[in-house]
């Protein structure tokens, strides 16, 4: 890629960030150029993003109509899945997917509360009250 | 250990070749990135369909992560201090006594609990790296190799991307050289590395890394018409974020290798290497061209059909090219 083809096209996900990229000059010398990013990147992130978001917004849908507990909602607002949550809290999959039952959530102890609470950022207390709206 | 010099940011492509070349550097062996990331062979391409990220098959275009802390060590001679803690506590109290000595430090950490990355950039990934050159106050002053500037981060949000638990968790991870080389025998390191790096590429045991990993994702890819469409299209997607948005300065390590085998050229006066480069720059070129490919399907209507073959052909077209640059530094025998 040559430096004047690096991209600038200020994407959104780079939030007025630069990357560098390595890239000829016209007679072929590499050197670092700061870009703004390039569209077809912004499309890849935001795919993915985006994917996360429906997953957040799916599930306080369930938390809402009472089929899921808060902490499935949680979850995928701090873009987890259960491999991720799992492995962050050391709770095995089936326990934690137990826990997604909001009978099974609300008699949960303290204890096992601050431990998803500290895996995902928040406090207990948090972690049992949904936010507004998603 | 030579003495003290002022701090300095620059801003790099990768987060762990960024941070050992500026490390190496500041304790007086000047280090390029492109230098850092060729020497330390961690060039690479893996497709491993069984080993998922987020649901998403693994795709890496570079060694494990530590993989060019590791290869700097064998190649350079370089003497890396590394600590990992059993608690948070100690880990903080252990980083403010190495700043307190005036160190500079390396540090492992997880993107998505440092509030300084834009929020759409942050994603699970443990395996960061950035150097930590100082605190005042309560705030941690960091360089970022990936940024342009410095940053500052909170101690309490520090500690959290130092302490996440999971997949390549970093347990607190701290590093700093205790022996550097006076200088580096290029002539002899260079072509070793180089041969070593393109016969692993050529000819890896297992159909899933080097020039096989390749061509067995572009088999994967042609296939994609027989999986539920919205995972084709993610799969896709996810293909080209680890290519371009992992901090790769574009097209998966390609470019940063093509201007490595450009300076061991000039290091070297060596034709060969810069031919080899200029065919290296190519290939990064096409992956950047199956980017674009890749992001075009993704953006189709629902009903319109993806051609997942031509995609799938595009990639393995440019395996060919990429064998092609591995066959040249092994024919022009370096070592």
């Amino acid at each position: 890629m040559e430096q004047n083809e690096v991209p600038q096209d200020n994407i959104r996900t780079y939030a007025n960030n630069k990357k560098a990229m390595y890239a000829t000059d016209s007679a072929g010398n590499y050197d670092v150029i700061a870009s703004s990013g390039w569209k077809i990147e912004e499309e890849a992130t935001m795919q993915a993003v985006q994917e996360l978001e429906r997953l957040a917004k799916d599930a306080y849908t369930k938390v809402g109509s009472g089929s899921k507990s808060p902490l499935f909602f949680y979850m995928y607002d701090r873009r987890m899945d259960l491999q991720v949550l799992s492995e962050s809290t050391g709770i095995y999959k089936w326990r934690i997917k137990r826990h997604f039952n909001p009978s099974v959530f609300w008699k949960l102890s303290s204890k096992m509360l601050d431990r998803y609470g500290n895996a995902l950022g928040m406090t207990a207390e948090e972690l049992c009250r949904m936010p507004e709206q998603k | 250990m030579t003495k003290q010099v002022p701090f300095q940011h620059k801003h790099f492509a990768h987060c762990e070749s960024g941070v050992m070349s500026l490390m190496i550097s500041h304790h007086g062996l000047p280090l390029s990135e492109a230098m850092a990331f060729g020497l330390s062979g961690a060039l690479l391409f893996a497709y491993i369909p069984f080993l998922k990220l987020g649901g998403m098959p693994l795709v890496t275009y570079r060694t494990r992560p530590k993989g060019i802390i590791k290869g700097l060590q064998q190649n350079l001679g370089i003497k890396m201090q590394m600590h990992t803690f059993s608690s948070p506590q100690k880990g903080m109290d252990m980083l403010d006594t190495l700043l307190a000595q005036g160190k500079i430090i390396g540090a492992q950490s997880s993107v998505f609990w440092l509030p300084y990355f834009p929020p759409e950039m942050r994603f699970h990934f443990n395996a960061h790296n950035l150097i930590i050159y100082g605190k005042e106050d309560r705030q941690y002053l960091i360089s970022d190799p990936v940024f342009e500037t410095r940053q500052r981060c909170e101690a309490k949000d520090l500690e959290k991307a130092r302490f996440v638990k999971g997949m390549m968790a970093p347990k607190g991870l701290l590093y700093y050289p205790h022996h550097i080389p006076k200088h580096i025998d290029f002539p002899v390191i260079i072509p070793k590395v180089i041969y070593k790096n393109a016969k692993a590429m050529l000819k890896t045991p297992v159909p899933i890394a080097g020039i096989r990993g390749i061509r067995s994702l572009a088999k994967s890819i042609g296939r994609l018409d027989q999986k539920d469409p919205r995972w084709a299209r993610l799969f896709l997607g996810h293909i080209v974020r680890m290519q371009e948005e992992i901090g790769t300065g574009g097209a998966g390590f390609r470019f940063i290798y093509a201007s490595f085998l450009q300076e061991a050229a000039t290091l070297l006066d060596n034709k060969d290497l810069q031919k080899a480069s200029r065919m290296m720059t190519a290939v990064g070129d096409q992956w950047r061209e199956f980017a674009l490919l890749a992001v075009t399907a993704i953006r189709k209507k629902k009903d319109k059909p993806v051609d997942f073959a031509a995609i799938g052909e595009k990639v393995n077209s440019l395996a060919d090219a990429e064998a092609e640059v591995y066959q040249e530094l092994l024919d022009r025998n370096l070592a």
